[in-house]
């Protein structure tokens, strides 16, 4: 096709097109669209499903956020990138907001000028052994065969760990989750390692999930967290207390459903306040004051958007472990809207 | 011997040959039992296709499911292929993200560009001197159609461009445009003129000697760096423009291979009748190194064509990605056998289709040069 008319509409296009900078919250008003910068396909976090509509657990925060700033959840545009384009992507504009299974690290906050919101998930690298091996910890996976994805994290994770055990094995690269699946299946590796969540997403899919065990050791910190850009500081605020604000509506039971009730009569100043029937918050950060409100009718609270896409009752069934509130024994803790 | 007949001398009619000289008794004793060696070999690919073959028909055909609604329904139902995965996700496959109620517009273009092919393709298509303008004008129709934004057609962003229609979108720009391109740089690569010679020898070195994945991480990534900040080139056009150049240099160097195999005294004769250096290549050269190029040519097309799914690595969701943004819905996880023989279904129908017409293309042009 038409690269002549193309180029023409390019032109056109390069011409109208505003000039990023660091107002990418009024960028983003203006243009009544979020561009959210998703991975290509992850179980569970990003994929989509018979319609071509975007699901899972990254992009409901892209919608809740969507739902707060513009208001409506489904004022998204994703960007689909892969690990290795994610954070041009971001830096070059083409994306305003980072959601993209990332795990937070200081080189990538320093060096890569991202400034990160906050944590959505905690992850972090495991074993995966069959239940016939009569494994049950990591310590006793001395000589073992182990499935790892080449060029990872999780590559440099394993060595880290087996040299510090004092352990030797014997790595099966492979590129692909699917690659590592089939191998693992077949027995040419003992081991599959990668992050805990994807493990589990991995199992869920053998027809016996039962004959294979997560073996308890997590090896390594893979907190992942959106980001934006360094330097928009009023648009870092009011992403970062989008994702917060679901946090919180977690804590203080705001559902999805309840919300609007639980606005017209707050039953405490807390929920007051997050739902905007008290002070102005959400001016504060550049929206209006019912943007937690919409974000949490958006796809629910942090727990909704966990359970829907990740939970007990998913596909997938992972429990919350870590990624439970603090009062509930995980690490979850957002600083209160107030 | 008392029903034989007599023939005036040279009129005896042809007789048929005999029984076990034609028809498919004769082919199969030729090829397939005609010495020991052969007969061995036949009994042993029977023998193995018989080890295969039920595996392979059970998997894909007998034991596969049609209808379900996830991957562990197929799982019940039967031991085989999931086909209902393919049907289930069929449009998204297909459209990738364009919205649903504007599907009309790549449909008709669809049916436009077979409508603009067959002129291009067969000569003797009724009234193709105006076909052939139509499809001079189908690029730009197509764009209209498919972007939109002008005649009162709603714009379609081509980030939602996906599935097949990106694969044919890619595809078919980058054969159309980097042949005419290729042709153009041959010419100059091949030319007297040094300004010229230099030029296209530099930049068909220079894209030869870079992989693709890196002109599109360049489209991708350095690009935005090199614009002005926040211009927003549209990442479909970019990508479209480094494939077809990639794709151009490649085509250069097949046709400047036939231009070489042309003897100089074509070029002596050209000279002679007093042609000029357009009215050479046009009439005399490019004809005959053309024709010496298809199977080159065609090579390169189809390269191009399946090279189309490396867009992947630049976040653009071909017919590949889209099956494997797919089957990372939890529903159908796992079922990465079915969208790969899919693709590879989808990709062989389009390269074969191409391998034959160019097969018909060669026998209607081969005039003395085929053995």
């Amino acid at each position: 096709m038409k690269l002549k008319s193309i180029l023409v509409a390019g032109a056109a296009l390069a011409m109208t097109a505003t000039v990023a900078n660091a107002a990418t919250l009024e960028d983003v008003k203006a243009s009544g669209e979020l561009n959210c910068i998703v991975t290509t396909g992850l179980v569970g976090f990003a994929y989509t499903d018979a319609n071509g509509r975007w699901n899972g657990f990254d992009v409901d925060f892209c919608r809740a956020t969507a739902a707060a700033v513009l208001g409506d959840g489904d004022k998204v545009k994703f960007v689909p990138t892969t690990g290795k384009t994610r954070f041009t992507a971001l830096s070059s504009g083409e994306g305003d907001l980072l959601y993209r299974n990332t795990t937070v690290t200081m080189s990538r906050d320093a060096d890569l000028k991202l400034t990160f919101l906050g944590v959505n998930y905690y992850d972090g690298q495991g074993f995966m052994v069959n239940k016939a091996l009569g494994v049950t910890s990591a310590k006793q996976l001395n000589g073992a065969s182990v499935c790892i994805q080449t060029g990872t994290t999780t590559e440099l994770n394993l060595a880290d760990y087996f040299r510090a055990q004092g352990m030797s094995y014997e790595p099966v690269p492979i590129e692909t989750n699917e690659e590592a699946r089939t191998n693992y299946l077949s027995g040419r590796c003992d081991v599959y390692t990668t992050d805990a969540s994807g493990l589990a997403a991995t199992r869920a899919t053998f027809e016996n999930p039962k004959d294979h065990i997560l073996l308890p050791e997590i090896i390594s910190k893979e907190p992942l967290g959106p980001a934006v850009r360094q330097g928009d500081d009023a648009w870092a605020d009011a992403t970062r207390w989008v994702l917060n604000a679901l946090i919180e509506a977690e804590e203080y039971g705001i559902t999805a459903a309840n919300a609007d009730e639980m606005a017209a009569n707050p039953p405490n100043p807390n929920i007051a306040r997050i739902l905007g029937a008290e002070g102005n918050y959400g001016e504060m950060i550049g929206l209006d004051n019912q943007w937690a409100l919409r974000a949490i009718k958006a796809g629910g609270n942090y727990g909704e958007i966990f359970d829907r896409n990740l939970g007990p009752n998913t596909e997938i069934g992972l429990e919350r472990g870590l990624n439970a509130l603090w009062s509930n024994g995980g690490i979850l803790y957002a600083p209160p809207i107030r | 011997m008392s029903d034989a007949k007599s023939y005036e001398p040279g009129h005896h009619p042809s007789l048929p040959p005999p029984k076990n000289l034609v028809g498919w008794q004769r082919w199969v004793w030729d090829n397939l039992f005609g010495t020991v060696t052969n007969t061995i070999l036949t009994l042993l690919s029977i023998y193995l296709l018989y080890l295969i073959l039920p595996g392979i028909l059970d998997y894909f055909i007998f034991d596969a499911v049609v209808n379900a609604s996830s991957r562990a329904e197929c799982a019940e139902l039967g031991s085989g292929a999931c086909w209902a995965f393919i049907g289930d996700r069929f449009s998204v496959f297909i459209y990738g993200f364009y919205p649903d109620e504007l599907r009309w517009r790549p449909n008709l273009t669809f049916i436009l560009l077979i409508l603009a092919l067959i002129p291009v393709l067969y000569d003797n298509t009724p009234f193709r001197k105006y076909g052939l303008y139509f499809s001079l004008a189908f690029p730009i129709i197509a764009a209209i159609l498919m972007v939109g934004g002008v005649f009162g057609l709603e714009q379609v962003d081509t980030r939602l461009f996906g599935g097949v229609l990106l694969t044919i979108v890619i595809g078919v720009t980058g054969i159309t445009f980097s042949l005419p391109l290729g042709i153009i740089l041959a010419l100059g690569r091949y030319s007297n003129l040094p300004a010229i010679k230099v030029v296209c020898t530099v930049f068909i070195e220079f894209i030869r000697g870079v992989p693709l994945i890196t002109l599109l991480f360049v489209a991708s990534t350095m690009l935005s760096y090199f614009l002005p900040p926040g211009t927003n080139f549209d990442l479909l056009l970019r990508v479209l423009i480094m494939v077809t150049l990639f794709a151009s240099a490649y085509m250069a160097e097949v046709i400047r291979g036939g231009l070489q195999s042309l003897p100089k005294g074509q070029f002596e004769a050209a000279d002679a009748m007093g042609l000029k250096y357009w009215q050479t290549m046009r009439l005399i050269i490019l004809p005959q190194a053309l024709k010496i190029s298809i199977p080159g040519i065609v090579n390169t097309f189809i390269g191009l064509y399946k090279d189309t799914t490396l867009v992947i690595v630049i976040g653009m969701l071909d017919v590949l990605g889209v099956a494997k943004s797919a089957v990372s819905d939890p529903v159908w996880n796992g079922l990465s056998v079915e969208i790969y023989v899919f693709v590879a279904a989808f990709f062989f129908v389009c390269c074969f289709g191409m391998s034959r017409y160019s097969m018909y293309l060669e026998n209607k042009l081969h005039t003395g040069h085929k053995r």
